[in-house]
C-alpha cells in the first residue's frame, strides 16, 4: 500500500501525535503502508528550501518506507536549481508545491515553466490544494484554496506533465473536477473525500485510475483514509488500484 | 489497553478492514458504537430509504444505532412552523421504518416559540424521539431559548445545539461555543450536547470547559489529529460524545478521531456510546412513566 501524501517535521500550528518520523513510520506500517511519499512541513514557511529538502532527504534515508518529495517554491530566486537538486542530487520521483503558502497562482508563468521542467525530468508534480480547511485556519494565516482551473489548459501544452492534487475535494468538484479528469494528466488523493461512502460515490463520477491513497498524515489521522476504503463497497480491483497500482504507475 | 496495544489492535483491524464486508460490531472488536449525529439525505427519496442507506453503511463501519437529526435536506436555516413540522414528519417516517436501530431529535425554531413548544409536545410522544436539535435560526444565548430548554428538560430530553467558531465568518444566527456555555449556565439542571464542539475545537473545548452540564460532541470537522485527546484531557472522557454528521460526512473520517486517541477501552466505550446512551436512557425512561 502506498500513501502518497504524508509530511515529516513539525506542523506550524499544533503538536501532532505522530509528528516524529519514528512514530509516524511505525503507525503507517501497522496500517499496512509499505511506501509513503513525504514532504516537509518546514517547507510551508522556510525560505531556505534547499536546506528543507536536504533535511527531508536525510530523514527519509533513515526509513526505507519513506520517499522524499522535495519542495520547489517558484516565487524564490533560482528556484530552478532546487528542482535540479531534487532530481539529480536527491533522486526524488517528484516535487510538492504549496501555491497558497508561497503566493503564486497556477496561471503564473513560473509555474508553467516548472511544470515543463518537471515533465522533462519525468517528475510528478504534487500540488497541495489546501493544508487546513478554511474554517479552522489560524486567523493570521488565512489562505484560500488553490485555484486549479488553469491546469486544464496548461496541461494541453505540456502533455508529458503529471500532476497530483492533494487535499483537493473541498475545492475541486463538479465541472472543474470532470475537466481535470478529462486531461488524463491529473491524479487525486483520497485524504479529503468526504460524505458517507464517499469513495464509492466519487467513482461514479471519475475513473478509478485517477485516485490514489493519500492520508495527509500526520495532520490528518491516517486511519481516516484507510477506513474510507472500508466504508465504500469497492471491488478488489478498485481497492488494488487506489491502494497501490495507480501510485506505482505514477512514480 | 494503552495506545501501543490499541495500535496493534488497529493494525489487525486495518488489515482486516479492507476485506470483510459485513463484520458486526466496532472495528476495534471491543466497543459498541452509537452515532449521536446523522442526517437524512435530499428531498426526492423517501426518508425510510435514506435511513436504510445510512444504517447499511453504518453497520459496515461497526455502528449499531444512529440518532437522526432534522428532516430531509436541504436544511432550512429558519423554518416556519409548517416547514419544521414537515421536517419532523419526515424524521418520524424514517424512525418508524427502522424502530430497532434509530433514534431521532426533532427540529424547532426559537423564533416561533409557541409553535415550537407545541411541536416539542407533539414529537416527544414518539417512542424514538429523545430530544431536540437547534441550528442557526438565532444564537443560542437568546432568551427565547429558555422556554424551549425548560420544556425539553421537563421531558428529560436531550438538547443538541450546533456550535461553530469559524475563522471565516459564522452564519448569521450561528452560535459560538461561548453562547452555549452562557445558555447552560442559565439552566444548570439541563444537559446540553455541543454539536461539533465549535469545529475549531482548540477554542471550542476551552469555551465549554467550565460548564459541566455541556458535553462535547466531536462530529463534522476534518479528521485532524488531536481533537479527542484534547477534549478528554480538558473535559474528562465523561463529557465527550461521538457523532459523525453523516451522510454529509464520512463515518470513517469521524471514527478515526476516536481511534487515534490515547484512551482505555472503557474511555473509548464511554465516548462511542455510554455518555450519549445515559442521556437517551433518561429520555426513554421518562416516556415509560
Amino acid at each position: 500500500m502506498i500513501d502518497t501524501n504524508i509530511h515529516l517535521h513539525r506542523w506550524p500550528f499544533r503538536r501532532l501525535a505522530l509528528d516524529n518520523s519514528e512514530a509516524l513510520v511505525q503507525k503507517l506500517k501497522q496500517l499496512g503502508v509499505t511506501e509513503a511519499w513525504a514532504g516537509s512541513y518546514d517547507a510551508l514557511f522556510h525560505r531556505d528550501v534547499a536546506a528543507v529538502n536536504r533535511r527531508l532527504t536525510e530523514e527519509c534515508s533513515r526509513h526505507p518506507l519513506l520517499k522524499p518529495f522535495g519542495t520547489v517554491n517558484p516565487s524564490l530566486p533560482d528556484w530552478e536549481d532546487d528542482l535540479r537538486r531534487c532530481a539529480e542530487e536527491h533522486e526524488m520521483p517528484g516535487v510538492r508545491l504549496y501555491p497558497n503558502y508561497h503566493g503564486f497562482e497556477l496561471s503564473d508563468f513560473r509555474f508553467r515553466r516548472l511544470l515543463k521542467l518537471a515533465a522533462e525530468r519525468g517528475m510528478v508534480v504534487q500540488i497541495a490544494v489546501m493544508m487546513e480547511e478554511e474554517r479552522t485556519q489560524h486567523p493570521l494565516v488565512r489562505l484560500p484554496h488553490v485555484n486549479t482551473a488553469p491546469l486544464v489548459d496548461l496541461l494541453k501544452e505540456e502533455p508529458a506533465a503529471r500532476v497530483m492534487l492533494q487535499n483537493c475535494f473541498r475545492a475541486v468538484r463538479g465541472g472543474l473536477l470532470l475537466k481535470l479528469v478529462a486531461t488524463e494528466q491529473v491524479w487525486f488523493d483520497t485524504s479529503t473525500i468526504e460524505g458517507m461512502a464517499g469513495i464509492g460515490r466519487l467513482l461514479k463520477q471519475i475513473p478509478v485510475k485517477r485516485l490514489v491513497l493519500g492520508s495527509h498524515a500526520p495532520l490528518y489521522i491516517p486511519e481516516s483514509s484507510i477506513l474510507k476504503l472500508r466504508e465504500s463497497e469497492l471491488a478488489p480491483q478498485q481497492l488494488d488500484a487506489i491502494r497501490l497500482g495507480n501510485a506505482q504507475d505514477l512514480r | 489497553m494503552n495506545r501501543r496495544q490499541f495500535a496493534q489492535a488497529t493494525a489487525v483491524a486495518s488489515g482486516a478492514m479492507l476485506l470483510p464486508r459485513h463484520s458486526a460490531g466496532a472495528l476495534d472488536g471491543e466497543t459498541e458504537i452509537w452515532d449521536a449525529h446523522v442526517h437524512l439525505g435530499r428531498t426526492g427519496t423517501a426518508p425510510a430509504d435514506h435511513a436504510a442507506s445510512l444504517l447499511k453503511t453504518a453497520r459496515r463501519m461497526g455502528i449499531t444505532k444512529i440518532n437522526i437529526a432534522m428532516g430531509l435536506t436541504p436544511h432550512l436555516r429558519s423554518p416556519k412552523p409548517t416547514e419544521f413540522r414537515r421536517k419532523n414528519d419526515e424524521l418520524m417516517a424514517a424512525l418508524d421504518a427502522h424502530r430497532e436501530h434509530t433514534l431521532g431529535i426533532l427540529y424547532v425554531n426559537p423564533l416561533f416559540l409557541k409553535e415550537s413548544l407545541a411541536e416539542i409536545d407533539r414529537c416527544l410522544r414518539h417512542p424514538q424521539i429523545i430530544g431536540i436539535k437547534l441550528w442557526i435560526a438565532c444564537r443560542c444565548n437568546d432568551p427565547r431559548l429558555d422556554p424551549i430548554v425548560d420544556r425539553v428538560t421537563a421531558y428529560h430530553g436531550t438538547i443538541h445545539q450546533h456550535v461553530w467558531d469559524k475563522t471565516v465568518p459564522n452564519y448569521e444566527g450561528e452560535s459560538y461555543p461561548e453562547n452555549l456555555a452562557e445558555l447552560a449556565l442559565r439552566h444548570p439542571r439541563s444537559r446540553f450536547i455541543a454539536m461539533h464542539s465549535g469545529g475549531t475545537w482548540e477554542r471550542g473545548i476551552r469555551a465549554l470547559r467550565a460548564t459541566e452540564n455541556v458535553s462535547a460532541e466531536v462530529s463534522g470537522s476534518e479528521p485532524v489529529s488531536g481533537f479527542v485527546d484534547m477534549a478528554v484531557r480538558e473535559l474528562g472522557d465523561h463529557r465527550v460524545i461521538w457523532g459523525s454528521d453523516a451522510g454529509g460526512r464520512s463515518f470513517a473520517s469521524q471514527l478515526s478521531k476516536v481511534y487515534e486517541a490515547d484512551l482505555s477501552v472503557a474511555a473509548r466505550q464511554r465516548i462511542f456510546r455510554d455518555n450519549f446512551k445515559a442521556q437517551v436512557d433518561r429520555a426513554l425512561a421518562f416516556k415509560e412513566r
